[in-house]
């Protein structure tokens, strides 16, 4: 079991080589083998990775299941998972199955589909693993190309624009902060990620052409890595690629993009920039948290208007992932817990509510809100999944959205009261934007002709969103699931970074 | 002395010995029926050549007097370069045979332009750098127009061969200049000349001089012959002007700069940063508008000879290396590419339109996939290869303390970026057209898969490329 992280992380890749290399044919059957293999290598997946969550001790705050080698020009390959990024292990290859299973109905270029998908769990396990500086970067950067394609291949009738856009701005994004890795490298010599939370980089003053840069290396390292995992989050105002690549994406690229991929810029977040720049971040959280208030409401407005299904819950992605951002630089405890567990929680409702958006999809093909309403009454059981991830999404107790939220505010509260103030408005949007969507799609009278003959949720649909429900009431309930894993390592995070702080500024915050 | 001498020349002296022979033989047999024949021991010569250099035991060699140096810079370019033009001599030869343009005349002119390019590495002084660079030039002006009854062809070649002549003589006048002022034309003693200072005619010379080097790697702003004979010339000649001689003259820029104005690399190193931005600008901004692959292909050069020269302006150990990784991964890529433009044809007429491409996924998967993984290689995505050259060439600009060109480096990749994407795009996502023909076999189309999968094993140890290149940095930097 020593090498288990490596295992997880390339299973999913070897079963794409097994398909890529040895599936011949498109027909009814190779087609079935494809989805059969990828499904079977995605639950075997999931299977082991259960080990990795046995094995994981919460009370170790270190980095656990730690594995190394030597690699190309000084950089090194090294794995390992610690309290913050376990748990986003477990949702990668918790959906992953589920994902895959969704799209059984698929019938153009199966094969090279689900070749897609298993490529994509393999990079997305990298970015959670990954201890060295440059692998991670590798596999964040990676996992665009699947992306691009699944969009590309597989999207909608825009999808050339959605691809292109997702692409470059996430790439230019992320160069930046390539740039700034190589910096750190060659201030502190190693790529080392565990080494280079303990190096402290330079918060000296320096000019660049004639203007001042306060915070110094640090600063300009913060924002290098913020301009790559604000674009990732996203957060306002470079959210836009976001509604446009989940309108032309296929239902499952929906899923993963917005369960997923988008918990990479807050995985990012935690750690490098708050453990690595901690002073940088110190200076900029009010700014962070402004943009996060200016998030959540704005795009809470724009969803409203919305009349597109899909572009109505990317944006309420948008908003909820400004709940997270404001949480991690809230910098307390009940703050980043709240913005993690928010992520996990996030995950699971996200990718609900995209394939709930599927199974309609599906069956009209259009997202169009205006071509549904009154389905109630010939799709009880969709009536009450839709209706349970809504409420979710809003933020219901006893769902897992609201510890979420809750945990969040209250961390906000604590760093900048009028900030939760604002942010808390969003909870009442939310509630506005979800409910009336619920109210048009569902309820009513059903009077369109085309929808008289729709049929409710197939066995398969109810089993893939069962799980989702399981654990979204799961944590709802018994929240403790996570913060017990996620607890400790957040407070050492926490702890290093107020230790990093130049005393008076301790004091500042401390009276503040 | 003079044996010794000899054996440190052995493999230029074999080769030219070869080419001579070659030629003697073939206008004395068969004459263009023995073009087949003549291309395989070609190849076959540069490959012997290329194992008589790696095998060659390490350290610094010098003959006849320091005007030529046989040290591991010299051999690391040496090698790429033979084997790049070997590689595109075998896989343009079915090519050649089908669009009538197998004469046995172009095996030999590339040999005889390799010597060239061997000879410009190796040089210790200013005269054997000019007789490399000229031997080169010359027979590269000769196959751009090597196919006499096209005019786009002969127009390449003019082209070429005007401007070449230009940039020839403004980096003889360089020569002269510091000639002198520097009253030597041997590096080592233009060193030491250099050593506290430079006078102002040794600066004036140094400008001169890599302005004809920057017009040999098509740099900005000495790129405007690129994409006219680049897209003028015929497709196996396009691919060979885009890998070896592009490294041969990185590897000459390399070996002036520190060689001889090693001491005042503050004063060489801002102008080259300079060209570099912008040729990356240049290259990834004016390829967006392309059309014509080889075209884009063009642009595509000019802005990864931006990227590598960060590597030779950082002015470090580390900088070399950076460069001559860049550049061998440079080569591999273009000769992937090239392979596969030579096999784009309809209706078996060779096409270069980038919109042919359109759906080419259908036509041929594998192949397809290759493509994309080079396309996303040059971009600079990880996990392609391409991705750790542009990550040595910005390290070694961070190192050098130029934070500014490396984040200007990254800028201009994202904006090539999207013509790479442009690509893929057509292959994989675009409309119905009339499809390509589904070229299978040969040489070319082998070399195509092999480079694709090269792009993606190239990750787990670069093939040993970086510490080789570190070995032969460190013989030129000291």
């Amino acid at each position: 079991m020593d090498y288990v992280l490596s295992f997880i992380i390339f299973l999913p890749a070897v079963a794409a080589l097994v398909l890529a290399l040895f599936l011949r044919g498109d027909d009814e059957i190779a087609q079935l083998n494809a989805k059969r293999l990828a499904l079977f290598a995605t639950v075997i997946t999931f299977l082991i990775s259960l080990f990795v969550i046995a094995q994981f001790d919460a009370s170790d705050t270190g980095f656990q299941m730690v594995e190394q080698a030597e690699w190309i020009m000084g950089l090194q390959y090294k794995m390992g998972v610690d309290g913050i990024s376990v748990l986003f292990v477990m949702l990668t290859t918790f959906l992953m199955p589920l994902v895959i299973w969704s799209t059984w109905d698929m019938k153009v270029r199966v094969k090279e589909y689900m070749i897609a998908f298993l490529l994509l769990e393999t990079l997305m396990l990298g970015v959670f693993c990954a201890l060295d500086l440059m692998l991670f970067y590798v596999f964040f950067e990676a996992g665009l190309i699947p992306m691009f394609l699944i969009i590309g291949i597989w999207g909608g009738a825009n999808r050339i624009y959605a691809s292109f856009k997702f692409f470059l701005y996430t790439f230019i994004g992320s160069v930046l902060m390539l740039v700034a890795m190589i910096a750190m490298y060659m201030d502190a010599g190693t790529t080392d990620i565990v080494a280079l939370m303990a190096h402290e980089f330079s918060t000296d003053t320096f000019s660049i052409l004639g203007v001042q840069v306060v915070g110094g290396m640090q600063m300009l390292a913060f924002l290098a890595f913020f301009a790559s995992f604000a674009v990732k989050m996203p957060m306002w105002p470079v959210h836009t690629w976001l509604p446009d690549a989940h309108v032309q994406a296929p239902t499952a690229g929906s899923v993963v993009l917005a369960a997923i991929l988008l918990k990479m810029g807050g995985y990012g977040f935690l750690r490098f920039s708050i453990p690595m720049f901690p002073v940088a971040s110190h200076m900029m959280a009010d700014v962070i948290l402004w943009m996060s208030a200016i998030a959540i409401v704005y795009t809470s407005l724009v969803a409203l208007v919305q009349s597109d299904m899909k572009k109505l819950i990317a944006y309420s992605s948008v908003a909820h992932m400004g709940y997270v951002t404001a949480g991690i630089f809230s910098l307390n405890q009940q703050g980043v817990d709240g913005a993690i567990f928010q992520m996990i929680s996030h995950g699971f409702i996200s990718g609900a509510l995209f394939l709930s958006v599927g199974v309609i999809y599906d069956r009209m093909h259009t997202r169009e809100i205006d071509a549904y309403g009154g389905l109630v009454n010939r799709m009880p059981a969709y009536a009450l999944v839709f209706m349970f991830f809504t409420m979710a999404n809003v933020g219901l107790p006893g769902t897992s959205g609201f510890v979420g939220e809750f945990l969040t505010l209250m961390g906000m509260f604590q760093a900048n009261t009028w900030v939760a103030m604002i942010a808390t408005t969003g909870v009442i949007f939310s509630a506005a934007y979800a409910l009336w969507l619920y109210r048009r799609v569902v309820m009513g009278e059903l009077i369109k002709e085309s929808l008289k003959t729709i049929k409710d949720l197939t066995p398969r649909e109810k089993w893939i969103i069962a799980p989702l429900v399981a654990m979204t009431l799961l944590l709802g309930i018994y929240p403790s699931l996570v913060t017990d894993i996620i607890g400790p390592s957040v407070e050492v995070l926490l702890h290093n970074y107020n230790a990093a702080l130049p005393t008076e500024t301790v004091a500042a915050a401390v009276t503040h | 002395m003079t044996s010794a001498d000899f054996s440190i020349v052995l493999p230029e002296f074999l080769l030219a010995v070869y080419s001579l022979a070659a030629l003697l033989f073939a206008v004395y047999t068969g004459k263009d029926k023995v073009a087949g024949l003549i291309t395989w021991t070609t190849a076959g010569a540069f490959f012997v050549a290329a194992v008589i250099l790696a095998t060659r035991p390490a350290g610094a060699h010098e003959a006849f007097n320091g005007m030529f140096i046989d040290d591991a810079f010299a051999r690391f370019a040496k090698v790429g370069i033979l084997l790049a033009g070997a590689t595109v001599l075998v896989m343009s030869q079915d090519y050649m045979k089908k669009h009538d343009m197998l004469k046995f005349e172009y095996p030999i002119i590339v040999a005889l332009s390799t010597i060239g390019m061997m000879v410009m590495v190796s040089a210790g002084d200013l005269m054997a750098l000019y007789m490399g660079l000229e031997l080169m030039s010359l027979a590269l002006y000769v196959i751009a127009s090597f196919r006499r009854d096209s005019v786009r062809s002969s127009e390449a070649g003019l082209k070429y061969f005007v401007l070449g002549s230009l940039s020839s003589g403004l980096l003889l006048y360089g020569a002269s200049l510091t000639y002198g002022f520097a009253g030597t034309t041997n590096f080592a003693g233009i060193l030491s000349v250099v050593k506290d200072g430079a006078p102002l005619g040794v600066l004036f010379g140094l400008v001169f001089m890599i302005t004809g080097m920057a017009f040999k790697v098509s740099a900005v702003p000495f790129h405007m012959w690129t994409p006219d004979v680049y897209e003028g010339a015929p497709t196996p000649v396009t691919a060979f002007f885009a890998t070896a001689p592009k490294l041969a003259a990185m590897a000459l820029f390399a070996r002036v700069l520190h060689d001889a104005f090693g001491g005042i690399s503050s004063d060489w190193s801002q102008v080259v940063a300079l060209i570099a931005v912008a040729s990356m600008f240049l290259g990834a901004i004016a390829g967006i508008g392309q059309t014509d692959i080889k075209r884009l292909m063009a642009y595509s050069s000019i802005s990864h000879m931006g990227f590598a020269l960060i590597g030779v302006a950082s002015g470090t150990v580390g900088g070399v290396q950076a460069a001559l990784i860049y550049m061998a991964i440079y080569v591999v890529m273009n000769i992937g590419t090239f392979a596969f433009i030579m096999t784009m044809e309809r209706d078996g007429k060779p096409v270069t339109e980038i919109k042919a491409l359109n759906r080419y996924w259908q036509v041929n998967p594998t192949k397809a996939l290759a493509v994309l993984f080079m396309m996303f290689s040059m971009a600079g995505v990880p996990p392609m290869v391409g991705f750790f050259g542009k990550l040595a060439v910005l390290q070694a600009a961070v190192e050098a303390n130029m934070t500014w060109l490396a984040t200007a480096g990254v800028i201009a990749s994202v904006i090539g970026a999207f013509y790479y994407l442009r690509v893929v795009y057509y292959m994989f996502f675009g409309s119905e057209v009339e499809p390509l023909d589904n070229t299978k076999g040969g040489v070319a189309n082998a070399v195509v898969l092999v480079v694709g999968l090269v792009m993606l094993v190239g990750i787990i140890n670069l093939f040993g490329v970086d510490t080789m290149a570190m070995t032969a940095a460190e013989a030129l930097v000291r």
